[in-house]
């Protein structure tokens, strides 16, 4: 008896114990992870010479905003916001739109194509994006429209991004198909099998779409810094680059700039948490 | 017989109407696509395979030269250090991204009190645009004033020139990778919690501890998840650079000559990025192309031998 409460009480201390470690790992670890975001936010309500001062600490002494005033006014921060806006929400509308559609008919029509377009969308996954920049390039110069946002835009509305029809993909056939044959027997169209059945029972695969839609459109670097050269049409990844350029050492606007950049997606994050990591694990471990 | 095939002929006259009607409707719903995969996949895919045999500056009609470009690119230096830094990224970065990513999925799927907190503070930083992050963390890798060596002078270690020894620019990039890792994080934590129970408590039976526990249950359940986040990363970094490019025009560690160069001693000057130059810095559209199907072939090559090893170490649970 004796022993044997002994025994148990030394496996409860070591459970003590080993509970105390991983809590004491979790919360250094979200310490490391959380501390460029302070370290950001610490930086933009910094003045200039706190920045640079030798005395390092963590937070600022006194909250100054005037960083944030700099980094709206010194550069067209609104005008990029807004561009981002723009081509951001025009890409989400595409995607969703036209990668659905294709979804629909890979998943939920009987034909011929059917098996052919599924293998077809996954090579276009395979071929490297640097594979087709040049001749897009090319063509873009010559119908003189680098330098709208087209070539930003255009391709999602037919089809672009294999990687949103392959989610879908995964996500349709969670329709019963009974649901769509009695709806044919009722007479109704495809379209209004789309329309009025499919996309409002998908709404939580066509959400995570779209969030991820945004996420890469409102991030995205290398296709405005191709095909966008005027800086009234930049988006706040080249802006931010190009003032990045003209103010190298002024970390203080910088970072102000950096947060209202990544607030957005942040709160957006917060409001849809749930998507983000249905959507993710959906296509993460199906592939 | 007459009668039965009577009732028969319109029957399958209507089964076929609806058949027509249905490869009509499939047609229809997968046209924008269609136009989209002709436009902007097919057609680039095939003119491209032609530029890369061409020589062409966009102003010019394409000269051409053959498999010209692919025997410059076999003895162009600067395609070897592109490679070689690529490969550095590959071989060293992919392993450490995703062991810390499982590190972290593997903690979270402990029993933790507040784990969507955790969760969520490790699965941040991968949302935080390119730009932005890349930014911050030249702020945060600035050797006298940024944090990550003021930390490290606290704990006495070593402060490397971060952005600016061609040592250690490479080795800044996997530090950020590794912060910005939550995706890969989150679709781990999700295989690890469909690992059944019962399979542990299996082990548990026969006296397995928790370090034998992990590395015969854990890992062989989620070997296909792991191999599938592993060919996607290492495609992700053999198409580097945004960050690279960040860096190598930001962090004042010497930009050359219309935003042409690869870093400190070229450094950085990753495949995508020398690739970039190509086209885009020199309007050398043919080389370009030439380098953009050695990519592709490269990839390929990998991705293959990566599934060939899959019947080793990867295993399917029976489906």
């Amino acid at each position: 008896m004796e022993t044997n409460s002994i025994k148990g009480s030394s496996i409860k201390k070591k459970r003590v114990f080993s509970k105390t470690i991983l809590y004491l790992v979790v919360i250094v670890l979200s310490v490391i992870f959380l501390s460029p975001f302070v370290w950001m936010l610490s930086t933009s309500l910094k003045t200039q010479e706190e920045i640079y001062s030798i005395s390092k600490s963590i937070l600022p002494e006194k909250i100054y905003w005037t960083n944030y005033k700099l980094a709206v006014t010194e550069m067209p921060f609104l005008r990029y916001f807004f561009n981002t806006a723009v081509i951001t929400i025009l890409v989400v509308v595409g995607i969703c739109f036209s990668s659905s559609l294709v979804a629909y008919a890979m998943s939920k029509i009987e034909w011929k194509g059917k098996k052919i377009l599924f293998p077809v969308i996954i090579a276009t996954m395979m071929i490297p994006s640097q594979v087709t920049m040049i001749p897009l390039y090319i063509v873009y110069t010559k119908m003189h429209m680098v330098g709208t946002i087209l070539p930003l835009t255009l391709p999602y509305f037919l089809g672009g991004g294999a990687y949103y029809i392959f989610l879908l993909r995964q996500f349709f056939p969670t329709i019963p198909n009974s649901l769509v044959e009695s709806a044919r027997i009722d007479g109704a169209s495809h379209f209004t099998i789309y329309s009025r059945i499919m996309l409002p029972l998908c709404k939580p695969a066509l959400t995570s779409v779209g969030i991820f839609a945004f996420m890469f459109t409102w991030s995205d670097f290398m296709g405005p810094l191709l095909y966008l050269n005027k800086q009234e049409q930049y988006t706040l990844s080249i802006g931010l680059q190009a003032f990045m350029g003209t103010h190298f050492v002024e970390w203080g606007p910088l970072m102000a700039a950096s947060t209202i950049f990544t607030v957005p997606v942040i709160l957006i994050f917060f409001f849809a948490q749930k998507y983000f990591i249905e959507g993710i694990t959906v296509t993460g471990i199906k592939g | 017989m007459v009668k039965s095939s009577a009732v028969l002929g319109p029957k399958r006259k209507a089964v076929n109407a609806a058949k027509r009607k249905d490869a009509w409707a499939g047609l229809l719903f997968s046209l924008p696509w269609i136009v989209g995969f002709l436009l902007f996949s097919l057609y680039p895919i095939g003119v491209s395979v032609y530029y890369s045999l061409t020589e062409f500056n966009i102003f010019q009609f394409p000269k051409w030269v053959g498999l010209g470009n692919y025997t410059t690119l076999f003895q162009d230096p600067k395609f070897y250090t592109s490679l070689i830094n690529t490969f550095y990224m590959v071989i060293i970065g992919t392993p450490v991204t995703l062991i810390a990513s499982l590190l972290l999925a593997v903690i979270l799927n402990q029993n933790l009190s507040c784990r969507p907190i955790f969760r969520t503070v490790f699965y941040l930083p991968s949302i935080v645009p390119a730009v932005a992050s890349s930014l911050l963390w030249i702020w945060i890798l600035n050797p006298q004033y940024g944090l990550f060596n003021s930390v490290l002078k606290v704990f006495g270690i070593y402060q490397p020139n971060w952005l600016v020894d061609p040592s250690f620019t490479k080795p800044a990039l996997i530090i950020m990778a590794v912060w910005g890792t939550g995706q890969t994080m989150i679709v781990f934590l999700a295989a690890l919690q469909d690992v059944p129970r019962s399979l542990y408590e299996a082990a548990e039976m026969d006296g397995a501890g928790t370090i034998r526990k992990f590395f015969s249950i854990t890992i062989p359940s989620i070997t296909p998840v792991i191999f599938f986040q592993l060919i996607m990363s290492i495609i992700a970094y053999f198409q580097y650079f945004t960050q690279a490019y960040i860096l190598i025009n930001n962090s004042g560690s010497g930009s050359g000559l219309n935003g042409v160069s690869g870093g400190p001693e070229n450094s950085l000057l990753f495949y995508s990025l020398y690739l970039w130059h190509n086209a885009f810095g020199y309007f050398k559209m043919g080389y370009a192309s030439a380098m953009a199907w050695v990519l592709f072939i490269i990839i390929m090559i990998v991705t293959l031998i990566l599934f060939k090893t899959q019947k080793r170490w990867v295993t399917y649970g029976d489906e």
